[in-house]
């Protein structure tokens, strides 16, 4: 029973307290209640629905969609957000994978698609799906968040809203397509290379700078997402992935890659994608995803049943690497007991942390942080706010105040169960 | 990526095609034209034309106004004219405010607008509108004449507001950097 002992204040229990020790146990520390006797249902007693041709989840689990900004259309960006709520793992759905389209989801036939890369480059080659598909391809996790995702947390007071709506422009896939070096040794690089500048086929034509070094290291041209084509909202039928690095230069709907000596100082580089500093001045060309976590049950919105055994669960990734280590506290970061990580963990890839809890009914506050492979650490909200700055009112939840906000967030759990926003 | 991998694929690609697949098509200057629209901030790629402010002005009126308001004051879509001091993380962007550069404004506005019609410019009215945005921000003269010599010289009050995140990660700056 050593084990059930909390590790942590406030009920953290051992992170391996049921790794070993069987459901039996778990009795032991949650009781058993008296169930209902057990009847045969309706669907047990007929033949069920037809099959379909493509899937889609059990009409009980309609509120496990995304959160849409502009429904209608209208003549700006729309957003999509995904529900970490209500999912578990690390692979996102592919129909519930964050969408920022900045004038739609362009609609494109792959027959008429195009693939240039010129420039600066020995050969400029022009490619087509079809040839691009028949290139040795490799398969690899990547998270994609937008620099923009987490925006909320720069307001002055918490902001009452789901982890969908603070944290919902993150998601993790398998990627599969050509890596970028393989086709730029078929173009040859000119010495004088420094930058490749990504465009896409949509109505913006879209269009980034990527450090060259960046591109030859892990940048890949992503045909597959998570088995299927990649879909309209992540650029079908290609994107550029770059993993780890700010959503946007993931350039979907990719058409072009123009090798210079020069960054383009495209609109949304030196304008959109460069959050302010407290000094006026901003950053521009932040690139990385820093590390980042939150807990995803429970949060806001979530049911608690009365006191007793919670498994406290949550997302962890960082775009330097591998997470190497989430920590979790139910005290507001007073004492802290290290989570369990689900192998494998990916780099670059959302890993999931879990910790078992027993919670007594009072009130507590949950936090989650993580390290990464490079030594890396979360900061806490004081630390990003000290250097950061903070908005000078209380934004709409899917405003973006500023952006790159990875620092900690604190879930409060009231002694009647309802979980809520704070900063602690 | 580390740098004797660099050197390997330029040493690669010297001499003969590489031993991949080989599947791309060549593709010279002229069959790339019509998608060749990237504007550096020196200048590099700029098309021929010309366009004044007051021929903007009409431009801007038929095709711009009802989204970014009359005269730029902004509607349904933001403001184009006008230059709010930066006082917190969370103020609003301006091209006067913000903008470092003024190639970005030729090449946002021939890539991306208006919005439900990109590309349906002339490349002189992209100069014109350009002109137009400028002088109402008081960045250029009422009569100067915008064009590939003209533009890259216009000075944006934010140029020197910026700092990258990872010095370490930003290729090192090279002869053509501004
Ligand atoms: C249907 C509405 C609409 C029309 C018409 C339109 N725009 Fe826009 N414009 C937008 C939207 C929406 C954005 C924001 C784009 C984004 O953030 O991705 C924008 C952004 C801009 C910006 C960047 C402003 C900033 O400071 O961020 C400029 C410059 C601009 N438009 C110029 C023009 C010009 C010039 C025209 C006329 C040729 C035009 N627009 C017509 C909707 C419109």
């Amino acid at each position: 029973m050593e084990k059930f002992q909390p590790v942590a204040g406030n009920g953290l229990l051992d992170r391996r307290a049921f790794l070993r020790g069987g459901a039996a146990l778990a009795a032991a520390v949650t009781g058993y209640a008296r169930a209902e006797p057990l009847a045969e249902a309706p669907w047990s007693k007929e033949p069920g629905e037809l099959v379909p041709a493509y899937g889609t989840p059990s009409k009980f689990e309609k509120a496990a969609v995304r959160t849409l900004s502009n429904p209608k259309g209208e003549p700006r960006t729309s957003h999509a957000r995904t529900p970490h709520q209500l999912l578990q793992g690390t692979a996102t759905p592919n129909g519930l994978h964050f969408t920022i389209s900045h004038a739609g989801n362009a609609d494109i036939d792959p027959a008429q698609h195009r693939l240039a890369i010129h420039g600066l480059v020995k050969r400029a080659l022009v490619f087509t799906p079809e040839t691009l598909s028949r290139y040795p391809l490799v398969s690899r996790f990547a998270f994609v968040e937008c620099g923009g995702n987490s925006a909320p947390l720069f307001s002055p007071e918490p902001i009452q809203a789901t982890v969908q709506a603070i944290h919902g422009l993150a998601s993790c896939a398998e990627w599969t397509g050509v890596p970028l070096a393989t086709l730029l040794e078929e173009t040859g690089v000119d010495a004088k290379a420094k930058w490749v500048i990504a465009e896409g086929a949509d109505s913006p034509h879209l269009s980034r700078s990527v450090p060259l070094e960046k591109i030859l290291d892990d940048a890949m041209v992503a045909l597959y997402q998570n088995s299927e084509r990649v879909m309209p909202g992540q650029g079908y039928p290609m994107r550029l992935l770059l993993p780890g690095w700010e959503g946007n230069m993931n350039v979907k709907w990719l058409r072009r890659l123009e090798l210079t000596e020069q960054p383009a100082m495209s609109y949304y580089e030196s304008r959109t994608y460069a959050p302010i500093l407290p000094s006026g001045k901003a950053y521009q060309f932040y690139f990385i995803q820093e590390v980042k976590s939150f807990i995803t049950q429970p949060s806001v919105g979530f049911g608690m049943k009365g006191p007793g055994f919670y498994e406290i669960s949550g997302i962890a990734y960082s775009g330097n690497g591998r997470i190497t280590k989430v920590m979790v506290s139910a005290d507001a970061g007073k004492t802290w007991a290290e989570a369990a990580l689900q192998e494998p963990v990916m780099s670059k890839s959302f890993t999931r942390f879990r910790i078992p809890w027993q919670w007594n009914g009072g009130p507590a506050v949950l936090q989650s942080r993580a390290w990464d492979a490079l030594g890396n650490v979360q900061p806490t909200r004081a630390e990003i706010v000290a250097q950061r700055g903070v908005a000078s009112r209380v934004p709409p939840p899917t405003a973006f105040p500023s952006q790159h906000y990875n620092a900690i967030t604190s879930w409060a759990i009231d002694a009647n169960g309802s979980v809520r926003h704070v900063y602690a | 990526m580390s740098t004797p991998r660099l050197v390997a694929l330029l040493l690669a690609c010297g001499t003969a095609h590489a031993a991949g697949p080989n599947l791309g098509q060549p593709l010279t200057h002229a069959e790339l034209a019509a998608w060749n629209i990237h504007v550096l901030p020196d200048g590099t790629n700029l098309p021929k034309g010309t366009g004044t402010s007051a021929q903007g002005a009409s431009v801007y009126a038929q095709k711009c106004a009802h989204c970014h308001g009359e005269a730029g004051k902004g509607a349904v879509s933001a403001a184009l004219v006008g230059a709010p001091p930066i006082k917190s993380i969370d103020a609003t962007k301006t091209i006067a405010n913000f903008w470092p550069y003024p190639t970005t404004l030729f090449d946002f506005i021939r890539r991306s607008m208006p919005w439900q019609a990109p590309r349906s410019l002339s490349d002189d009215e992209v100069y014109a509108l350009t002109a137009y945005i400028l002088a109402q921000n008081k960045l250029i003269g009422e009569n100067d004449v915008m064009n590939a010599e003209t533009l890259p010289k216009v000075k944006m009050p934010n140029r020197d507001g910026f700092t990258p995140r990872f010095p370490n990660l930003m290729p090192p700056r090279s002869g053509r950097d501004l």
